[in-house]
């Protein structure tokens, strides 16, 4: 089974989120860029599967400009056998899921995470799927290979259900696939440089959204604070004067 | 012309975001002049679909076909996008929880049309169609243009409030015409509760994190959500340490949740936890340190024992009831 790894290329989860051009695009000075925390997670279970033997290989693949090619090298240094990077300004998520499904549609199993921490957008994977006309499953929070079978575990409201179903598949993946991400040792870093990184142009496409302008959230009003035996105030409070009881 | 909403139930009972969705959709209906159809696959009795009228939906669309049980999401992409062809659609809504978030990205690619998902408000304007939604992680909003004629939105949950109108609802069986062959999804094996709180519909959301010390100590916490009927939720090292399920976790990795009243004991705040929960229309904060940043975020606070407040509340909570 060949696996295909999407990586979103996104900005470390503690920065300071500003916007500039008159609160029409992110302020992007500073930043530190990361791997999108859940694909980190769906990486880290692939090479998890991979050094188990149930699959033949890994490749990893973003859509961005020349600046991803660092969060793809330490996808590489985590244990992708190789990367490819299509070579333009990420649009949206269907102008971003046209460009993976030139690619994708050699792979048995697509994993995606289930959104990016930028735009939040929950999209790319499931656009990819239905572009490619395979199927798609949400919600993945386990993965492994059985008598050479992809046997997934997925959230439903209220439990978990273990599922079969057949490849070719976009799975959509999220906490529990894995629980730490997995951090590159110095092998791993020094043997990623060496590793195929692929870069290809983009195919023609057509955005059908657009962000038009950005807003912070007011400033919050300071926190109402009373004493650790005054309990029953606490509850007069929420029932008097914020009404939530 | 319409606008379609893909309703969702749990054991044969609407979710509480299946009415959000129909109050959505009605209210942008009375500014399109346009009528609302509401979507519901699964299990569902005619008094119980009947409903979804109360929140201004004209017709009910009802498929009752056990094939969907496995929640295939090519089969479930398939059967909204054939309701959509079907009710000349232009505008529909899902909720922004895992099925929604599965199947609008599907829909919006058979339909050639365009995603907005996690919105918080009523569009801002129709033409061009511009639309409110959050943005990394609650930290930011974004407001967001659709160029296309067919709008696909989903909802974040209890961001919208029910409003109730006169029920006028027709409700028809309805075959969405989904070849077996589409359907490839096989369920082995289900393991859910019932009759449980579910955490992304609950209310009140009572939560614990590393201040709770270990596992044994949650006899307080689930005393005190059985008594107010809330959800039960833990921060992200709980569920590391294997404390509490992982299907607890609340946070930027968890779930996302947004609550009338969310109450965190033990809980520092770290932002990837309040990623998660900010939403929540009313914070309260129980923690030891009186510089843990859960207070930023919180409306209300005490700082002290977690073991200490927990049993008044109880008692106080009690009281409350009688």
């Amino acid at each position: 089974m060949k696996f295909l790894v999407l990586i979103s290329n996104v900005p470390d989860t503690t920065t300071k989120i500003r916007f500039v051009d008159d609160n029409k695009a992110f302020d992007t000075t500073g930043v530190q860029w990361i791997i999108n925390p859940w694909d980190e997670l769906a990486l880290t279970r692939a090479v998890e599967l991979k050094e188990a033997g149930g699959i033949e290989s890994i490749t990893v693949a973003n859509v961005g400009e020349n600046i991803t090619e660092s969060t793809l090298r330490k996808a590489l240094a985590v244990g992708a056998d190789d990367a490819v990077r299509i070579d333009a300004k990420p649009k949206d998520a269907f102008y971003v899921a046209t460009q993976l499904a030139q690619i994708a549609k050699d792979y048995d199993v697509i994993m995606a995470g289930n959104e990016a921490s930028d735009y939040n957008g929950s999209a790319v994977g499931g656009m990819l799927a239905e572009i490619l006309g395979f199927n798609s499953v949400a919600a993945v929070s386990g993965m492994d290979i059985v008598d050479g079978k992809l046997s997934l575990t997925r959230e439903i409201d209220g439990g978990q259900q273990k599922i079969e179903v057949d490849t070719p598949v976009v799975t959509i993946v999220q906490k529990g696939i894995a629980i730490d991400p997995r951090i590159p040792a110095m092998r791993g870093i020094m043997m990623a440089r060496k590793k195929p990184l692929t870069v290809i142009p983009p195919v023609e496409a057509v955005e059908k959204t657009e962000y038009v302008g950005f807003e912070l959230p007011p400033p919050k009003a300071a926190c109402k604070l009373v004493e650790e035996d005054n309990v029953k105030e606490l509850l007069r409070l929420l029932q008097e004067e914020a009404k939530v009881l | 012309m319409s606008i379609l909403v893909y309703t969702e139930n749990w054991d044969g009972k609407f979710k509480k975001l299946s009415f959000e969705l129909v109050s959505y959709a009605k209210s942008l209906a009375d500014k399109l002049n346009l009528p609302v159809t509401a979507l519901s696959i699964g299990h569902v009795t005619d008094d119980e679909l009947k409903q979804l009228g109360n929140y201004g939906a004209a017709k009910i669309l009802n498929v009752a076909d056990n094939r969907f049980d496995s929640l295939d999401n090519k089969a479930l992409a398939e059967a909204v996008a054939h309701a959509a062809k079907t009710e000349d659609s232009q505008i529909i809504i899902l909720s922004h929880n895992n099925v929604g978030k599965a199947v609008a990205p599907r829909i919006t690619v058979k339909l050639n049309g365009g995603l907005v998902s996690g919105v918080i408000a009523i569009p801002e304007n129709f033409d061009p169609f511009i639309v409110k939604k959050k943005v990394f992680t609650q930290k930011a909003f974004a407001h967001v243009q659709i160029d296309a004629d067919i709008k696909v939105l989903t909802l974040a949950q209890n961001s919208f409030e029910l409003i109730e109108t006169e029920n006028k609802a027709v409700i028809e069986a309805y075959d969405p015409q989904v070849a077996d062959d589409v359907f490839s999804t096989t369920v082995k094996e289900t393991n859910k509760v019932t009759g449980k709180v579910l955490l992304t519909d609950a209310e009140i959301v009572i939560s614990g994190g590393r201040g709770m010390k270990g596992p044994e100590n949650w006899g307080g916490l689930e005393e005190l959500a059985d008594l107010l009927g809330a959800g039960l939720a833990c921060s992200r090292p709980v569920s590391d340490e294997g404390w509490r399920s992982h299907s607890e976790h609340v946070g930027q990795t968890g779930k996302i949740i947004a609550p009338n009243l969310y109450v965190a004991f033990g809980i520092s705040g770290a932002i990837q936890h309040l990623g998660g929960v900010s939403s929540s229309k009313v914070i309260v904060a129980v923690n030891k340190d009186p510089e843990a940043p859960i207070f930023e975020a919180a409306d209300y606070g005490i700082v002290g024992d977690a073991f200490k407040v927990i049993p008044q509340m109880i008692e106080e909570v009690k009281k409350m009831k009688s």
